[in-house]
């Protein structure tokens, strides 16, 4: 029995908040993600890409409504809080941090896949721009203020326990 | 100006699709051109198991094969997942040894976690779920063999996740040779002499019969009291050797008269064709 439907075929069926590969304003940002085709950006080209993407979102959906279902509604409330605040304890975004309380919560420090093998962000080439990174990681948690202009560093340095106090009141 | 990421696309490991597009556009290009993209390393294999009175035997071929070349005379298909647990790998080659890896260092991992062996059916369904996960495109099919607390165990597990538990079985190009040798001369609860000779015939059948399979006979005998892997068990494909020697001795015929006449050779004409190397 087959309950997809055509619309959760397409890359942008998780949505992702904040910016996409499109610039603030919705349109497209040249400059900095280069040439789009709207073809390469919504159908998934290889067979694996959605599945592998939506794994771990999944997973814990299942795992999630398991427990509630043995246990009652206060099984994932609890491991959800719990791994609330794992997220939080983190570096800066352009940073690698280790994850360890997240990954003790989650069991994933007695497994070994694929993803730790290949493509190990803590030996990439690259790194992300430390500007762009952290203003994206702030609009995400500002967003219900809907701002789409940049955030100052200036601001982030001077107060940061406002920003981390906003998020754990908000959600 | 360095390079650096988008923050939208920053990865967490594992596979990554970026390729793929371009990979299929150069795919069809290539059919287009009528030459051939490069095909990944298969083992070309025969695998075969057999559960006997005491335990379990394992065997396999030797040979590598890169789409009609062979790539590997003496390769390694069996592979130690835990110290009573094989497992023979078919497939591509790359795919099955990295499967066998992950798979050990996992079981390994949940056996310092639960303080107790590991036992068959656990290997086989960490192994499962992960080929399922993949949906076939980890393309390698692999038996799982070994002994634990509930006694001899025989699991073979395919590419998309289905595994059957029997007595016997053969995986691989060479399956239906060495199936054949089993399902005439199987019995259950053999001796360890006679499994071992059983499973080298359905092995050699593979190595004989089918073009993927060659060179020498690996076996792997685990029992209760621990395993055993016999590199090179048995060599059916080695050349003879010459028994005797087809020279002449000197002195056999008497030379009678010898004349010399030479020849005097001119250049009349040269001529040069190209060779067609393409």
């Amino acid at each position: 029995m087959n309950t997809l439907d055509v619309r959760s075929q397409l890359k942008d069926s998780v949505p992702v908040a904040g910016f996409g590969p499109h610039g603030s304003y919705g349109l497209q940002d040249s400059l900095r993600t280069g040439f789009t085709s709207i073809k390469n950006e919504l159908i998934p080209s290889h067979s694996l890409e959605l599945s592998e993407k939506n794994f771990q979102v999944n997973q814990d959906k299942m795992n999630m409504s398991t427990l509630r279902n043995i246990q009652g509604i206060h099984a994932p409330l609890k491991l959800k809080m719990e791994l609330k605040a794992a997220t939080q304890i983190q570096r800066l975004p352009f940073l690698p941090s280790s994850h360890l309380a997240l990954d003790t919560l989650r069991g994933s420090d007695e497994t070994i896949g694929f993803d730790d093998i290949l493509n190990d962000p803590n030996q990439s080439e690259v790194m992300g721009e430390p500007h762009m990174m952290v203003e994206y990681k702030l609009v995400q948690r500002l967003r219900w203020r809907d701002t789409p202009f940049p955030i100052s560093m200036q601001m982030l340095i001077s107060c940061p326990q406002m920003f981390t106090l906003h998020t754990t009141c908000r959600e | 100006m360095f390079p650096c990421l988008n923050p939208s696309d920053v990865q967490d490991g594992g596979f990554s699709f970026n390729n793929c597009s371009r990979n299929a556009a150069l795919e069809s290009s290539f059919s287009e051109s009528s030459s051939k993209p490069p095909k990944a390393r298969k083992t070309g294999t025969t695998i075969a198991g057999i559960v006997f009175k005491d335990g379990v035997i394992l065997g396999a071929d030797t040979r590598a094969t890169d789409d009609m070349v062979v790539a590997d005379k003496n390769c390694v298909k069996i592979h130690c997942i835990a110290p009573k647990i094989y497992c023979c790998g078919a497939g591509v080659a790359a795919d099955a040894q990295i499967t066998k890896q992950i798979l050990a260092s996992n079981v390994e991992l949940h056996t310092l976690n639960t303080g107790r062996p590991p036992l068959v059916a656990m290997v086989t369904r960490t192994l499962k779920q992960m080929l399922f996960r993949y949906r076939g495109q980890v393309n390698s099919s692999l038996i799982v063999g070994g002994v634990d607390v509930d006694g001899a165990h025989l699991y073979s597990v395919y590419p998309h996740g289905s595994y059957d538990k029997l007595p016997f079985v053969t995986l691989g190009s060479g399956a239906e040779a060495a199936v054949s040798v089993f399902e005439d001369r199987f019995k259950p609860n053999m001796e360890l002499e006679e499994g071992k000779q059983l499973v080298r015939d359905a092995i050699a059948a593979g190595i004989f019969c089918d073009l993927g399979s060659g060179s020498n006979v690996d076996l792997c005998v685990i029992t209760q009291a621990g395993a055993s892997f016999l590199r090179g068990f048995d060599k059916p494909t080695t050349k003879g050797r010459r028994e005797g020697s087809y020279m002449y001795k000197p002195g056999t015929t008497a030379v009678l008269t010898k004349t010399v006449t030479p020849f005097c050779l001119d250049v009349i004409d040269q001529s040069v064709h190209a060779m067609d190397t393409k």
